[in-house]
């Protein structure tokens, strides 16, 4: 078996499943956001339950329109705050505590190595970075999770990627995760894990893990995962919340496709508006003169410490272009508060920047960084559908913190190794 | 069962936040959100839709977030099913636990123009195009998934296994 069918088998009760089996697993963690909760919480009252099933497995973070934008999303808020008071849920994050789901719940130690987890966000699979597997699920099937502990799932075919070699400097996981991405298509993992594995893992860094499994998603893939190892064992040392446990795929383990990334030939990349897939190479975009108005950073995807400092690395001491507008995100309470212990917020605003408070905000094109028709931004998020921040008619571009913010000082989409030399 | 209607055909990875607009997202209202069904990518769609219409894709629909409000604004719309050659797994999941028919079929998904009337039967998975007058075969639902189905959904398929 692979990690996940052997985290699944385990999580089922079962000695072994095979891909396609349909199962009923045991869950460790339920997640929602202030979207997609208040819609689970009707769904969990008109069921007519009256318990949940572990309230200290219960997760609701306030992350995509708080602080709340408008009078509605204020309400939906509030719903999810009186259901958190009413049920007594152990961890629910509101403003002042609150950071981006998929930033926060692995930076708190919540989700932890061989959980079972289900998240009614899509870019549940994130947590796969810790070694555990994590999907995202709508609203219903997490009011069913809230309700019993327990999901139905059917075992996915496994894609397995080897990785080689070491990132060049400026070039992160989310350069990774694009090429990837740019080679299968957003459905090249469709129903299918992404198990990472090989030599190449342990260069890279837990925030390249988990960027690189929050946009497993994007390539169609029911989740992502990598092997536990040292990175791993010293990111969980002090932080996971209860005992963990390690799953190894099988020596013999049977896996639909295999794919091979030597990490040292990869550069900075970014995927043209209006799908995850469409990728080039910076250099490519450097050459087109690609003029932007924006740019984003942040987001669970790239709203970690070590997203910040890439971003600070390029801005300090320099100055975003006329008409750009330089919009950072980090993506915790604790990475804000980082960097402004660092001096990256007084850096980022000297540049011409501005600093939010964590927020899904733009991403979504929910608040904080909505774009007018024609324009263009540069965003270190995960999605660059038609609309997605914003006008049908304007346009995503997606890339790393290091390109975003090269591209931020030029004015125009900017490969950072031709920047900084 | 049985849906008959005319066709609005959409391309490949059609996403949820073309099927419905984050920003329209601060409202659980699902008569309120299905007024911007498909705005993004069909903005007469709402002025076009008639009861029992069917909604045609190609690969990977459904593409996104796991936003369940993409579901539900279709089936609110009136769409009656939703035909595409693939689903994005989490669009799949939502649709069967709200109870919004759903059939995969390549043959169908190319054989089928917009404006053509076509009729399913859900117990063969038989799709024919009346327009055209031709059939397609659509994968039956494994036993599993067509309990949850029969139920009406999936917390009421919970409910019932409970008693």
């Amino acid at each position: 078996m692979t990690m996940t069918q052997k985290i699944l088998a385990a999580h089922a009760g079962l000695a072994a499943v095979c891909p396609g089996q349909l199962i009923n697993a045991k869950l460790d963690i339920v997640l929602g956001n202030d979207i997609t909760t208040p819609v689970a919480i009707n769904e969990f009252e008109k069921a007519g339950f009256t318990s949940v099933y572990d309230r200290t497995r219960i997760n609701i973070v306030l992350d995509h329109f708080v602080p709340n934008k408008d009078i509605k999303s204020a309400q939906q808020s509030k719903q999810c705050r009186e259901f958190a008071s009413k049920y007594d849920i152990l961890n629910f994050y509101d403003v002042g505590k609150m950071g981006i789901e998929h930033a926060l719940l692995p930076e708190q130690g919540i989700v932890t190595a061989g959980d079972c987890i289900i998240g009614a966000d899509s870019h549940t699979c994130t947590y796969g970075a810790v070694g555990a597997f994590s999907t995202g699920v709508g609203s219903t099937d997490m009011a069913a999770g809230m309700a019993t502990g327990m999901a139905w799932f059917k075992v996915p075919e496994a894609i397995k990627v080897t990785l080689t070699g070491k990132l060049p400097k400026y070039v992160a996981g989310k350069d990774v995760i694009l090429h990837l991405i740019g080679e299968i298509g957003v459905d090249g993992a469709l129903y299918r894990s992404l198990e990472f594995t090989g030599p190449g893992v342990a260069s890279l860094s837990m925030d390249d893990r988990l960027c690189i499994c929050n946009m497993a998603i994007e390539a169609g893939a029911k989740n992502g995962i990598f092997p536990v190892d040292g990175v791993t064992r010293a990111y969980l040392e002090g932080r996971s919340q209860r005992p963990y446990t390690v799953y190894e795929a099988d020596p013999d383990a049977e896996y639909c496709r295999e794919l091979a990334i030597d990490l040292s030939s990869l550069s900075s990349t970014v995927a043209y508006p209006h799908l995850p897939e469409n990728t080039h190479t910076a250099r490519e975009a450097e050459a087109e003169g690609i003029a932007i108005q924006q740019v984003v950073i942040g987001s669970c995807t790239n709203g970690r410490l070590e997203d910040m400092q890439a971003a600070w690395e390029i801005l300090k001491g320099r100055t975003i272009a006329k008409g750009v507008r330089g919009i950072i995100i980090p993506g915790t309470m604790a990475v804000y508060k980082e960097c402004l212990r660092r001096g990256y917020l007084e850096a980022f605003i000297d540049a011409g920047c501005i600093v939010s408070t964590p927020t899904c905000g733009p991403c979504l094109g929910g608040y904080m960084g909505i774009l007018a028709e024609g324009e263009r931004c540069v965003s270190t998020t995960n999605r660059n559908f038609v609309g997605r921040m914003g006008h049908t008619g304007s346009e995503v571009y997606l890339a790393s913190p290091a390109v975003a913010a090269a591209s931020a000082v030029t004015g125009r989409i900017t490969d950072p190794a031709s920047l900084v030399g | 069962m049985n849906a008959k209607g005319f066709v609005h055909k959409y391309p490949d990875n059609v996403d949820t936040d073309v099927i419905i607009p984050a920003r329209y997202l601060n409202s659980q209202n699902a008569k309120e959100l299905a007024a911007h069904c498909m705005e993004d990518i069909d903005a007469e769609f709402i002025q076009k839709v008639r009861p029992g219409d069917i909604m045609v894709g190609g690969w990977n629909f459904g593409c996104g977030s796991s936003r369940e409000h993409a579901p539900l604004v279709i089936k609110t719309s009136g769409i009656s099913c939703v035909i595409a050659k693939s689903f994005a797994r989490i669009f799949y999941r939502n649709a069967i636990n709200i109870g919004l028919p759903i059939l995969e079929c390549e043959a169908a998904s190319d054989g089928i123009a917009a404006g053509d009337e076509v009729s399913i039967d859900f117990d063969t998975g038989v799709i024919t195009n009346m327009t055209k007058g031709e059939h397609y075969q659509a994968q039956p639902f494994p036993p599993f998934i067509q309990t949850i189905i029969a139920a009406g959904g999936l917390l009421p398929s919970i409910r019932q296994k409970g008693e």
